[in-house]
């Protein structure tokens, strides 16, 4: 034993694996890594998912078309409207239905309120996990903002299933414009504050510039999108490529970084943050006049035939693909998920980092678990 | 809030036992009010529930006011697991052996209606567990989907009276029955 | 360019394929022995450079199994749409493109996991979602009395 002891030198190091396991403080989620450490420096990760795979696609083979939006609500629920807005456009483009103007309208500024929530969220969280707590207190209190405007339009706070085929479930609350104005000026002003706490943050910056650098080869192959992809220079924003409700309307940037290492995925993010606004702002004082939904006929059935629509989450490109056979349940339905992919990252971007630093790179690519299992 | 307020008093009268003596009842009540009023939960959240969760603990529905301060990361050190989100078959031995890892005494709360009964994936689906009275046994439960955070902190105050009406003899026999051997 | 063109292309790469405009996206249907070499064509060709496969899906058709493959080109922005198809139900195999698309390698793991459909060459084939006792919930004729409730 004696002898065994002498002779451990520094250089003899053997691969230690450990596991975080599902039921972990910072990875926001059920998710577990292996993770093989040699010392503290990560060799090789396997994560292994399922812990919240609850078989939604088994289920919508079962279900009518306007059931599916309650399920996709819970899918990735910090984007909720917006995963919504994909099936339904996605019926409404196969029934060839055309949707007016203030239905187009409304649905976008919900969905960029949405995004901005959402990325709330990711900065608080992100703050809490490299040890920042008050930045947790900010990011909600900013973002139960957001959470009324929701509350008093749609009914509820996170999960709203305000879009259905068709258009809208019920008009926008006659106070709607006012607060949503309101609320643009508040958070203009607020914003700067997280510049402070963290963005110009010398032990922020340390520990997050060139941290986990993706490539922009290894971001189309990939398929890395939303701001993962764009910080690394990859040009991937459904809503530039195919616009659809009424992004062909705004004028906004697709803000494009080169280095895609941690710090640069999250000025990625605040970018995106500012851009909403300037979305939001251009819209919320012309909503056209018109009807808030389409009558449609009580049961949908699709044309037989397959279906896909892309639309921009605030994680990445959101697919829905129907394959229908003229039932009113669908034949197959998929949902390819920005999470999903952005996970498949995440082993090559951690190697020969420290275990302090890939909290730092999962917390930058914002995963949502429930959206990678499904 | 007063008592009238509430619902289900009659579960809570049911629990109470009367009879013992002024010296035991007086400890009971100092330990219950210590317990009650410091309650740690675990770090324990699935899905979208779990955001709730955290809402409950921001700056507008703060539950630190109530003593559950500080979120604790390992079992061992928590006494309350909030079950935020669905549990499913492959995560409930997971869950199980973080329940059995907690220590005395523990309580444990059914937050949202996937945690009672499955909720909104009850129909159809093949690998969702339809409540997680299933797998361990539930204090308090709190339906919504998901619950405000409002909800959530009457649920944490109904615990807090329950916690109240127990006794020395409730507690070992609460204790026995978590022995799960 | 537009699906006219990609149309006449893609036919001088192989004659096997059949192609038909879809409602959306032009859609091949390939023979599934042709679907590796043909995909590496796909890519490497300058004219056509489809480097960013976005959706793997495995279907399940009822008689038969199959996988159908979205394809963008970040260059020329262009979509295509690849099928394959088998009626094997008990031991389907079509070959892996992870070695074309890294991305390939979590969805057609996903696809193993959820239909039984296994991939040659593919780099770690284990099962994702669920563990190794579980029957192919996806497909159609999947029974499982003691979980699923219906109505």
């Amino acid at each position: 034993m004696e002898e065994k002891v002498k002779n451990i030198t520094a250089d003899d190091q053997q691969e230690y694996v450990i596991n975080m396991g599902p039921q972990h403080p910072s990875t926001h989620g059920v998710l577990r890594l292996v993770v093989s450490l040699k010392g503290e420096i990560v060799q090789n990760l396997i994560p292994h998912i399922g812990y919240i795979h609850r078989g939604i696609e088994k289920m919508c083979e079962s279900i009518t078309y306007p059931q599916i939006i309650h399920l996709t609500d819970r899918m990735d629920y910090l984007s909720a409207h917006i995963n919504n807005e994909a099936v339904c456009l996605n019926v409404e483009k196969a029934l060839e239905i055309d949707i007016p103007d203030r239905i187009k309208v409304i649905r976008t500024i919900m969905a960029e309120l949405t995004r901005i929530q959402s990325h709330q969220l990711w900065w608080c969280s992100f703050g809490m996990d490299l040890g920042g707590l008050t930045c947790f207190f900010y990011g909600l209190r900013d973002r139960e903002k957001i959470l009324d405007i929701f509350e008093e339009t749609c009914g509820g706070r996170m999960i709203v299933s305000y879009n259905c085929p068709g258009g809208l479930m019920y008009d926008i609350h006659p106070n709607f414009q006012k607060r949503v104005k309101e609320f643009i000026n508040y958070f203009r002003k607020t914003l700067p504050e997280y510049d402070q706490l963290l963005t110009g943050n010398v032990i922020f910056k340390e520990r997050t510039k060139g941290v986990g650098r993706l490539s922009l080869e290894d971001a189309i192959a990939y398929g890395a999108t939303g701001p993962t992809g764009r910080a690394s220079g990859f040009s991937c924003d459904v809503r530039k490529q195919e616009p659809y409700s009424a992004y062909d309307r705004v004028s906004f940037n697709e803000v494009l970084f080169n280095d895609g290492d941690t710090y640069h995925r999250y000025l990625a993010r605040i970018a995106e943050m500012r851009e909403s606004m300037d979305i939001i702002e251009q819209l919320i004082d012309n909503i056209p006049e018109g009807p808030y939904a389409v009558k449609m006929k009580p049961v949908i059935k699709l044309p037989e035939g397959e279906y896909y629509q892309r639309v921009e989450t605030a994680r990445g490109e959101l697919g829905v693909y129907i394959i229908s056979d003229g039932n009113k349940n669908p034949l197959r339905v998929k949902f390819r998920s920005p999470n999903f992919v952005n996970l498949s990252i995440l082993n090559e971007i951690s190697k020969g980092w420290k275990i302090a630093d890939l909290v730092a790179i999962g917390g930058s690519l914002d995963l949502v678990i429930p959206d990678i299992d499904r | 809030m007063k008592k009238e307020e509430f619902k289900d008093n009659e579960s809570l009268e049911l629990l109470k036992k009367s009879g013992t003596n002024i010296l035991l009842t007086t400890i009971d009540d100092v330990i219950n009010w210590g317990r009650k009023n410091s309650l740690w939960p675990l770090t324990f959240a699935t899905s979208c529930c779990g955001i709730e969760m955290m809402a409950a603990g921001a700056p507008r529905h703060d539950f630190a006011r109530f003593g559950m301060e500080v979120y604790r990361a390992s079992p061992r050190q928590a006494d309350v697991i909030v079950v935020a989100g669905t549990i499913v078959n492959k995560m409930a031995p997971v869950l199980k052996r973080l329940y059995d890892q907690m220590s005395e005494p523990k309580y444990v709360v059914a937050m949202g209606a996937c945690a009672i009964s499955g909720g909104p994936f009850f129909l159809n689906s093949y690998s969702v567990i339809k409540g997680v009275e299933h797998v361990i046994p539930v204090d308090v439960f709190v339906p919504g989907c998901p619950p405000r955070p409002e909800a959530l902190l009457y649920g944490m105050m109904q615990l807090q009276r329950k916690i109240e009406t127990e006794t020395i003899q409730s507690r070992k026999t609460r204790s026995a029955s978590h022995d799960s051997k | 360019m537009d699906n006219k063109q990609l149309e006449e292309l893609i036919t001088t790469f192989d004659q096997d394929i059949e192609t038909t405009e879809g409602k959306q996206y032009l859609e091949v249907t390939l023979p599934a022995d042709k679907l590796h070499s043909f995909a590496a064509q796909l890519k490497e060709n300058d004219k056509t450079r489809f480097d960013y496969l976005f959706c793997l899906t495995g279907v399940d058709y009822g008689q038969d199994l199959g996988v159908v493959y979205h394809l963008r080109s970040t260059v020329h922005s262009h979509y295509i749409v690849l099928k394959v198809r088998t009626s094997d139900r008990e031991n389907p195999k079509f070959d892996s493109v992870t070695d074309i698309w890294k991305t390939a390698e979590f969805h057609e793991r996903e696809v193993f996991d959820l239909l039984g459909i296994s991939f040659n060459n593919h780099p770690d084939l284990r099962r994702l979602f669920l563990d190794s006792s579980w029957g192919y919930p996806l497909r159609k004729d999947y029974v499982d009395d003691i979980n699923i409730v219906t109505k």
